[in-house]
């Protein structure tokens, strides 16, 4: 176990070293910042001076490197636009992006994972058919249409939901399930056709020739295999849900690190856009290795291989 | 009396718009005695296995049993509600399935999953179906059960797996056992410890056992009566010897004539000619005709009613009539 966890992660610490190249480069193909940090009219040698201030006059290669070695003592840098602290600025946004996550996931499993299995066990009836038509419209309506239709019936109609904001329980609902239905969809499509396989195996027909309860049949034998792979796709989608909000925070003005990389690339901040980039992909690479490791104490078969 | 009898028992397959039905198991009748070991012999989609889901109502959800009776210790099975057919089921009806790879659970310990069928149907406690999971395994003489009722069956081999399957199906004590071919996948001289194993424990037991397989073989061993299934027909029946040595079925005979000899290397193996016939379209008249060395003009028009041959031996053939 503990070699196999030190194995990812070596595997881990390549990945991000691609990745910061990768978005080091990518963030300054953008654009000039000093362009957007100086009044409109500013003279060409104020241009120079910002550009001198913030280390942009430097070739890449020593931008690059001074950039990692910073990142080695763990200083992210500071924000062109707040003049702020950026590891500062993105811990500020952080709680906002988790809660919204965590509320998001809660919808999405709660929703997903029963009516996956009901679609599975009643298949093609009517609830598989119902079920359906939701993941359909989960997964191709865009959220930030979602969110703007939510709000002009939960907030201008009924007046019932905050249209936007944050601060109370009634504020994060819209904006997670917005955020959650596809992630709901993808659960619930997942569970479907995994408890299906499952069901259609040996030992659910030996756990039936037993002459077990069909319920305990479903939940024991059937539910627990099924959801493996089920797992695996929540855990990673957990990570995409805090990092790839930007739409849905942006349409409800929710103060998370969605709308802070939003706001990064519109002001091109580099140290900002950098370290969310940086950030999420540290945390989408440590929850495969968290759900490797759940994986190999869920199922034996990983557990004891070498 | 009998502890099982069929009689006239028909399961059919229906497409998803009833458009094509398929009679997988069509009229048949058999009986099992106390204490008695029925082969049921075939080839792959003769109906075998089909029979013995019916016998359980376990079904896959296209089929559906639309004749006949099913007596079992003087109760029609198929005049039980759901919930009195899942107490038959494992407590006095058990099966084995084909494959012992796939048929246990990967994520539940062997204990877990022996001591199961004795938690549901008799409510016993953990510790004590678990300490009776610990004899179970001796009896199927697994070696040191205190470690292994604590392992997961990735780590058992497939014939100590096969094992603890037959393990599950004898923990209730039932009246009747069911193989479905419980061999082909295990290697030969695990195969003969299996059987062997099998034997042992129907004579300790008093089991009645219904051995599903292709292998003559194994019937010659293993069973008292046999029952020779083709294109859900049963087209043979009768004490062992008295098949082997007198069958009256054309396709019996040819299945005899198909196994190997030691003693005559000369002689070359004689196979059946032709295919299967496809269950949703099967020939007029005795669904063997075409394939048939001695068949006669009646065969293609009409099909051959039940015959006995002599005491407890019946054929469909019109040479015996």
């Amino acid at each position: 176990m503990k070699r196999f966890i030190v194995k990812r992660l070596g595997f881990a610490v390549i990945s991000l070293f691609l990745l910061s190249l990768t978005i080091f480069v990518f963030v300054r193909v953008t654009g000039d910042p000093a362009v957007l940090l100086v009044e409109p009219g500013a003279s060409a040698a104020d241009l120079a001076a910002i550009r001198e201030q913030f280390g942009l006059d430097r070739p890449l290669w020593v931008q690059y490197g001074s950039f990692l070695a910073h990142l080695a003592r763990g200083d992210l840098g500071q924000s062109f636009y707040y003049k702020t602290d950026v590891l500062e600025l993105y811990l500020s946004r952080l709680p906002s992006s988790l809660l919204l996550a965590a509320v998001a996931m809660t919808f999405s499993l709660v929703i997903g994972i029963p009516t996956g299995v009901i679609a599975a066990v009643r298949v093609n009836g009517w609830w598989d058919s119902a079920g359906k038509v939701f993941a359909l419209l989960g997964l191709s309506l865009p959220s930030f249409w979602v969110g703007l239709l939510m709000i002009l019936f939960f907030s201008v109609y009924l007046g019932w939901l905050p249209s936007s904001g944050s601060g109370t329980v009634w504020h994060v609902l819209m904006p997670a399930f917005a955020l959650g239905w596809y992630f709901a969809a993808a659960h619930m499509r997942l569970t479907r056709s995994s408890m299906l396989e499952v069901l259609g195996s040996e030992y659910v027909k030996l756990a039936r020739l037993k002459g077990l309860p069909e319920a305990l049949v479903i939940a024991k034998h059937a539910l627990k295999n099924a959801l493996i792979p089920v797992l695996t796709l929540a855990g990673i989608n957990l990570v995409l849900m805090i990092n790839v909000a930007v739409v849905v925070e942006t349409v409800f003005a929710w103060p998370g690190i969605g709308r802070l990389l939003y706001e990064g690339i519109a002001f091109r901040d580099f140290p900002v856009v950098q370290a969310i980039v940086l950030l999420g992909g540290a945390m989408i690479v440590a929850v495969n290795l968290v759900v490797d490791v759940l994986y190999a104490v869920i199922d034996p078969r990983i557990r004891y291989e070498r | 009396m009998k502890l099982l009898e069929l009689r006239h028992l028909s399961t059919h397959y229906v497409s998803a718009r009833g458009a094509r039905v398929t009679r997988a198991v069509d009229d048949v009748s058999l009986t099992v005695g106390e204490g008695e070991t029925l082969g049921i012999v075939g080839e792959s989609g003769s109906g075998k296995t089909t029979l013995a889901l019916s016998l359980l109502r376990l079904l896959p959800p296209a089929a559906r049993i639309v004749s006949g009776e099913i007596w079992f210790e003087g109760e029609d099975l198929l005049t039980k509600s759901h919930r009195e057919m899942r107490r038959v089921r494992g407590k006095r009806i058990a099966m084995i399935l084909q494959d012992p790879l796939a048929s246990l659970n990967p994520l539940f310990t062997v204990g877990d999953q022996v001591a199961e069928p004795l938690r549901v149907h008799e409510g016993a406690s953990r510790g004590s179906a678990w300490a009776r999971a610990r004899e179970l395994l001796r009896a199927v003489r697994i070696a040191a059960p205190e470690t292994r009722v604590r392992e997961y069956p990735h780590q058992l081999s497939g014939g100590m797996r096969q094992r603890i399957v037959g393990a599950i199906a004898i923990s209730c004590g039932p009246r009747l056992l069911i193989a479905d071919e419980p061999t082909t996948s295990l290697d030969l001289t695990i195969q003969a410890q299996y059987l062997q194993l099998l034997r042992d424990l129907q004579r300790d037991r008093g089991l009645s056992m219904i051995f599903i397989t292709h292998n003559l073989g194994i019937v010659a061993r293993m069973c008292d009566h046999v029952a020779v299934m083709y294109a859900g027909r049963l087209v043979e029946a009768g004490p062992v010897a008295r098949i082997f040595s007198s069958a009256a079925h054309p396709y019996t005979q040819a299945l005899l004539e198909s196994i190997p000899r030691m003693a005559d290397g000369r002689k070359r193996l004689t196979a059946i000619d032709g295919q299967p016939p496809d269950p949703v379209a099967l020939p007029p008249g005795c669904a063997f005709h075409p394939r048939c060395p001695k068949v006669l003009d009646r065969c293609r028009k009409e099909a051959p009613p039940e015959v006995r041959v002599a005491a407890s031996h019946t054929s469909r053939c019109w040479l015996a009539s």
